[in-house]
Formats: C-alpha cells, structure tokens, sequence
C-alpha cells in the first residue's frame, strides 16, 4: 500500500511536468493549428536557462524561476516570428519540417556550447518527511505545487481574460478575429510565449529533480508531452493536464509493477488503444464542419 | 450625393486570387449616413470588396475613410476607425458564449460605460440574444447567429456597418426582419454598406445601389431608380 502511494507521489510529480510540457503543445496548436516540435527542445533550453542562472549569477529559486520562464519565452517569441510566421500561409507540413529544424538547431547550438552533460546545483535546502512509510521531498511538493499553480493560472488566462477570449476565438476561426478588432499577430506571439514560457518552466523543475542535464534530454520527453496533449485531445488546454497527469501516472505504474524496460513499450500500447477508441483525445472535439 | 461628404471612397479596386480576378477597377463611395446596397449574383465580386475595405486581404487601386487611406491599416485598426464587418456566413465564434462574442468586438474600446450601453442596446434590440447570454454561439440558430453578428459589429462602436449577405440562409420571415433592422440601426446613425444576393429588399432599403457583374460595376443609381430598371427587374429581381 505504502508502495503504491510513493508511486502515485512519483506519478504526480512526472505527470505535472509531462502536463506543464504538453500545454505549450496544445496552446500553439489550438491558435495555428501547427505542431511545435521544437517545444521539446525549448523545455531542455530551459533546463540549461536555469543551470546558467544558478552557476553564473546563484539567484535564489523563485527569480531562477522567473528569468528562465521569461528567457525561455523570448526565444519561443523570436522562433515564431522568424521561423514559422513566413510560413502561415504555406502548406501545415512546411511549417511543421521547420519546426523540426529548429529542434535540430536548438540541440546542436546547445551541444556546440556544452558537450558534457551539466549538473544543475541544487536551488533548494533538500528536506524529506516521513508520513508512515511514504517519503516526501521538499523538490516533490514544490514541483507537484508550482506545476497545478501554474495551470491554475494559465486556465485563468484562457477562460476568464479578454486575451483568453482572443485565443479561443483564433483557435476557432482566425479569419475572422481581425475583423474584431482584435491584434492576431499580437495574440499569436502572447500564446508562444505563455506556451514556451510554461515549458521553460517545466525545463527547470525536470533539471532540478533528475539533475544531469544534456542537449538532448527534450526529445524523449518532448515526444511524451507531445503524446500526452493529443491523448487529452490537442488544442484543449484542459485536456493537456489530464493527458500529462495519465501518462505520467502509466509510465511509474508500469515500471512499478513490471521491469522498467518495459515501461515506454506499455504506456505507448496503451495510449494508442485509448487513441482507437477517442480518436480526438479524452476533452478534444472533432473539427467543427463548417456550411 | 456630391453635397454630402463622402466617408467611405474606394477607387479603381482590383482584386486577384491568383490569376482569377474577383475585381476590376471598382470605384464607388459611401456618403455618412447612407445605406448603400451592392447588389449581383454569387461570385460578382461582392464579398471580395469588403474584405479588402476591412484590410484582409490584399488588394490595389486606393480606400480611404474619412480621408485616411486604409492600404497600409492593419486589420484591427481599420475596427478602431469606424469600420465593422458582419462577414459572409456570420462568423460567429461557435466556442465562445454570446456574451464572449460580444465583449470580443469591443476589444479597442476602453470606454466602461459606453459599452455597458451599448450592451443594453443590444440586448434590447435582439431580446433574443438576451436570453442566450450564456450559450454558445454554435447552439445558436441561424437566425440568431446573425443577430448576434449584427449585435457584434454593434458593439464594436463603428460608424460604419460592412455586412455581407445577411438575409442569406434565412426564412423568409426572418430575412424581413433582419432588413427591418438594418433600417433601424442605419436611422439610428450607423453607415451602412450592404451587400446582397436579394436584390429587392436591399433596393427597397437603400438610398443608393451599385449592380456588380463578374466584378464591374456595371450600373448605380439611386434604390427607386434601379428597381425600376428593366435590366435590373429581369436579372435580379425576377422579372
């Protein structure tokens, strides 16, 4: 029993990352109807954000938080204007061959910089509790905390602010959003770097908790957060939460009771069942037919 | 017409989709005040005309509204001076309540109170909307997505309303009321520029019209006088 609660301790943990991931995910998707598939690679410069900030300029962990969420952000910011903004009216399958170039050239610049693996110092006194036999770190909480904090906040923005409404208003027809009044190119970049920001963030609490950092630590997670948005159905914000939270919860499950190898193997058979039977994902709609 | 100012002047509009072209050379203007009706069969070039005097896509020749040329506007500026559109099949964002669709047109204003009327005005003058407050737009009947999108563009404060084929799609029943409508806001003071397939009830609104074929004007006139004009009686008006 006290197994099975550390697990879902762990699963939670994972699960609020992967979630934090998959929303940049979906949020570019819902407003573009484009995979970023350069996010993965954001969230490991995220990840070496934080390691800069922590060994150069030793703040302490809120603003190491901040600064990385907001360098993070510039970048996704600057990527969408330089790289994918040219390619709005091109074919879906342009803009996504960029993305996966820009992926490449994240890894690689990152690689050409630091070609060992980094270590990011701890940011936190490291303090674990004892509740009967479960152990809870002090890491833990405040990943499992910020994470559900910042969603908190994110699903604020989209259902009950005025940018929120711009952004389920492109995500349902952005032709006509401009005829509104509205500023899309504005409320495209202000998705990126809400979306980029979230997975700058996630970067940092995943190098803090699994602390060997290295230029290609985004893609496996990135595909994993990527699976987790079209699991929860892709472009809803919600559902990229319950997607993160499910496939963390399946992967430490699986290598909780089976050989950790066959933990991948398992959560993907899984999912790809769960895909046959909710084509659209667990929240997601079929596209909407239009007269 | 010359006595009046002109507000809305387009001149010598051309608009291509790639080699096809939708529009040429088109010239005509919008006096403040007016309800000015194009009238011409699907694919005349109607629609294509007020996109590009609401900047969304591009187009050469000049627009310019109340003296400002509109070519180098962005999009969302061109709402910010006065123009609102009602778009073709109305454009209703089926995700978002009535209440959103509205709050979402006044996105350049910062004036609290004026909005706070003009929702009042709104809501009195489509009671229905009132009742749908909180449904989603796409639960809407036809009927009601375009009074929403009239009551959209209302909210937006333009002076001037582009609307683009609102009796389309719409009983016959429900075509007179929006018409009622139009007159209503237009004596109101709202501009109206309409465009329309049903030639005789935008006519019998409109203090002006101009007959778009394959993209040229090819007659204008006053609304009694092209009602009265056999070419127009056989074309569009059923003989």
């Amino acid at each position: 029993m006290t197994y099975i609660l550390q697990q879902i301790l762990n699963a939670l943990q994972l699960g609020s990352i992967y979630a934090l991931i998959a929303l940049g995910y979906t949020m570019v998707y819902g407003i573009l109807t484009m995979i970023n598939f350069a996010h993965g690679d954001l969230f490991m410069v995220g990840a070496f954000f934080c390691f800069l900030i922590a060994v150069y300029l030793q703040l302490p962990f809120l603003p190491t938080l901040m600064l990385t969420m907001f360098g993070v952000a510039c970048l996704g910011v600057l990527i969408e204007r330089m790289a994918y903004k040219p390619l709005r009216a091109a074919p879906r399958v342009s803009a996504i061959i960029t993305a996966l170039g820009v992926g490449l050239f994240l890894e690689n610049f990152t690689l050409a910089l630091s070609p060992y693996p980094k270590n990011i110092p701890p940011l936190l006194a490291d303090k674990t509790w004892m509740i009967g036999s479960v152990t809870i770190s002090s890491l833990q909480i405040i990943i499992i905390a910020l994470s559900v904090s910042l969603m908190l906040i994110l699903d604020f923005i989209v259902q009950r602010t005025k940018a929120g409404m711009a952004m389920r208003a492109i995500s349902w027809d952005k032709t006509i959003v401009p005829l509104m009044g509205v500023p899309v190119n504005k409320i495209i970049s202000l998705t990126f770097a809400i979306g980029t920001g979230l997975g700058g963030a996630a970067g940092m609490m995943y190098g803090l908790a699994y602390p060997v950092i290295d230029p290609y630590m985004g893609i496996m997670v990135g595909w994993k957060a990527f699976i987790s948005a079209v699991v929860g159905g892709i472009g809803n914000v919600r559902g990229a939460m319950i997607g993160g939270f499910i496939l963390g919860t399946v992967e430490i499950l699986v290598a909780a009771f089976f050989p950790s190898t066959y933990r991948d193997f398992v959560a993907f058979t899984l999912l790809l069942i769960l895909l046959i039977f909710r084509p659209y994902g667990i929240l997601g709609r079929p596209s909407p037919q239009k007269v | 017409m010359s006595a009046k100012e002109k507000l809305l002047s387009v001149s010598n509009l051309n608009v291509a989709y790639g080699n096809i072209n939708a529009v040429h050379g088109v010239s005509f203007d919008v006096a403040a005040g007016e309800i000015v009706a194009l009238i011409g069969a699907n694919g005349a070039g109607k629609s294509s005309i007020l996109r590009s005097i609401s900047g969304i896509i591009p187009y050469s020749g000049s627009i310019s509204y109340k003296g400002k040329d509109l070519k180098q506007t962005a999009a969302d500026f061109i709402v910010a001076l006065g123009i609102a559109q009602v778009p073709e099949g109305r454009g209703i964002f089926g995700n978002l309540t009535v209440m959103e669709n509205l709050k979402l047109a006044t996105w350049h204003r910062q004036d609290k109170e004026n909005i706070a009327r003009d929702f009042d005005r709104v809501f009195t003058l489509f009671p229905r909307l009132a009742e749908r407050k909180h449904q989603l737009g796409g639960m809407l009947s036809g009927g009601e997505q375009q009074m929403l999108a009239v009551g959209r563009a209302l909210m937006s404060d333009a002076d001037t309303l582009l609307l683009d084929e609102p009796s389309m799609g719409l009983s016959p029943v429900l075509v007179r009321e929006i018409f009622r409508i139009i007159a209503e806001i237009n004596k109101a003071g709202k501009t109206i520029l309409l465009v329309e397939q049903n030639a005789n009830m935008s006519l019998h609104i409109a203090q002006r019209g101009y007959v778009l074929e394959t993209g040229r004007i090819v007659l204008s006139g006053t609304g009694q006088e092209l009602m009265g004009n056999p070419r127009v009686k056989e074309a569009y008006l059923g003989g």
